[in-house]
């Protein structure tokens, strides 16, 4: 089946989970559940990928032996090391990109939900976007 | 230069093959040339429908090297940094070195070309890199906050400032009219770049760019081995100085060095030096310190929330921590597809966000490769399917 074969959804609305700044300049969202969700999903799904990004990004900007040895070996190189290897930032994020997919093909997708990665919205918002709900709708 | 040019060899070669742009630009294709060589850069030039992301960007940047390079508007003042450097250190190794390197030490010359070409290298990742930007907010964000202004007041105007608390301290986030976002702690607008930046320090035009959260290490690395190179420069120029006038005359001697221009800038490089290692320690931005944010208030328990305690963890923190990525993607693509908006959504009032699909897509940051036009998302799952191109490295991004 193409993809130019089905409809087109239509983008009922958008909702903006906003950053929690109450520990300092870290990457957090807030997990407080949407009431515009309410009736598409359970709280504490929600909650849980929330909860699961959130120690995601903590993990990339988490300041331990191992970063501050990148960084040295870094500075040390001029920086030059970094055009062969990933820093540990960079690794976590594509880790955070295929959680998102994994999370929008199991959970949101069949609710007619999409999550957006929110390095695309420069970690901003995550934002979910709400498709109208088309399945008692005719012509699919 | 050469340093920046070549540091992803791969980069322009794996983007080309997966990424969907119209290759309606004269200039030759990049799949075709050889990595590491790029299409004819073109700084400023919109004549031809835009293909990158940041020959639309909405900040006053300028980028050289297709987006490789971000630099502020006015570069003069880094051209006379740059001349500034390399007028003494060229002096110093053409008149200095010979003379050192026979009579005391051939060590002398090669520490200061180790110390050259670390500067010269702090100084063009702190000039060319991205600051730590904030990517302005599309049109349905700026919609969904003003909303939220809207419905939490009942006075006109609206109060456009959110308190937060950290680590006990009440920080007060304002919102930026010209970004649109609700700015977080540390970050500030630079008036002459147009652009909110991360952990805002200052806007330097010695270097030509702002220092922010991305590129503060490079600074301060920068400024820092500038002071060791202008101290080795001026204590080796006075030893040759000296050594010579006695066999020809002082001032004969003195006329053939750098010292003058020396003299002057050791002081405030090393001034400056010491000031931001005083920064780093206490975990505070220029921006801040100037203010007095967290400085002693009578009556009020003022302290610096973003402080780790102990001046070593500061260190760690500012100089090793981790970098993070760019966020305005400004080698990706311009993607045209946008979800439609059904009539009876959330009021965004189109008009004053120039909502064009492609403005929506600029200000949006970082896209992965997506689909090519058109592709629209089912809403059932059995076919659903979200394609995501192979991540580039990201270190694409890293300047």
């Amino acid at each position: 089946m193409r993809l130019q074969d089905l409809q087109q959804p239509a983008v009922s609305s958008k909702v903006f989970i906003q950053r929690d700044y109450s520990s300092g300049t870290i990457c957090k969202f807030q997990t407080k559940f949407p009431s515009e969700l309410e009736s598409r999903m359970d709280k504490q799904q929600f909650e849980e990928t929330m909860q699961t990004l959130n120690n995601l990004y903590a993990e990339a900007e988490k300041l331990g032996g191992k970063s501050y040895l990148e960084g040295c070996l870094a500075c040390l190189t001029a920086y030059t090391v970094f055009l062969c290897m990933e820093t540990h930032y960079e690794k976590v994020l594509k880790k955070i990109a295929r959680y998102i997919k994994d999370q929008n093909e199991k959970i949101y997708a069949p609710r007619g939900l999409l999550l957006t990665d929110p390095l695309e919205r420069g970690l901003r918002v995550v934002e979910i976007t709400i498709f109208e709900d088309r399945s008692i709708g005719s012509g699919r | 230069m050469s340093q920046i040019q070549h540091a992803v060899p791969d980069g322009p070669m794996r983007y080309t093959q997966i990424c969907t742009r119209r290759t309606s630009c004269s200039s030759p294709p990049t799949s075709s040339s050889a990595a590491g060589t790029e299409p004819p850069s073109c700084p400023g030039h919109r004549g031809r429908t835009p293909r990158r992301k940041w020959q639309v960007f909405p900040g006053r940047n300028r980028f050289y090297c297709d987006g490789r390079v971000m630099m502020a508007r006015q570069t003069g003042v880094f051209y006379l940094t740059l001349v500034l450097i390399l007028l003494t250190s060229g002096l110093f190794f053409a008149f200095d070195c010979p003379y050192l390197a026979s009579n005391l030490s051939p060590a002398i010359p090669a520490v200061g070309a180790v110390l050259f070409v670390f500067v010269m290298g702090m100084l063009f990742r702190a000039s060319f890199s991205d600051p730590g930007v904030l990517p302005r907010a599309t049109p349905d964000e700026a919609a969904d906050l003003e909303r939220q202004i809207d419905s939490t007041s009942c006075s006109k105007p609206p109060p456009r400032t959110r308190e937060v608390l950290i680590n006990g301290q009440t920080v007060k986030l304002k919102y930026c009219f010209t970004c649109k976002i609700f700015r977080p702690p540390r970050a500030s607008h630079c008036s002459l770049c147009d652009n909110c930046v991360e952990r805002f320090d200052h806007h330097c035009p010695w270097v030509g760019n702002c220092v922010g959260r991305r590129n503060y290490r490079f600074f301060y690395l920068f400024i820092l081995s500038l002071s060791f190179l202008t101290i080795f420069i001026f204590s080796f120029v006075i030893t040759h100085v000296v050594l010579r006038s006695n066999r020809t005359g002082f001032l004969t001697t003195l006329k053939d060095s750098p010292v003058v221009v020396c003299f002057f800038s050791v002081w405030s490089i090393v001034g400056l030096s010491g000031f931001h290692t005083y920064l780093i320690s206490s975990n505070q931005t220029t921006n801040e310190d100037i203010k007095g944010t967290w400085s002693r208030k009578e009556g009020k328990d003022n302290y610096n929330p973003y402080s780790y305690g102990n001046v070593l963890t500061n260190c760690c923190a500012a100089l090793c921590g981790p970098l993070p990525p760019s966020l305005i993607d400004r080698r990706g693509p311009i993607q045209a597809d946008t979800p439609q908006t059904a009539p009876q959504s959330n009021g965004t009032g189109g008009g004053s966000y120039a909502p064009t699909q492609l403005h929506s897509h600029m200000v949006g940051g970082y896209h992965p490769g997506r689909l090519q036009h058109g592709a629209k998302l089912p809403v059932n799952s059995a076919t659903f399917m979200q394609q995501r191109f192979p991540f580039v490295p990201l270190s694409f991004y890293i300047y």
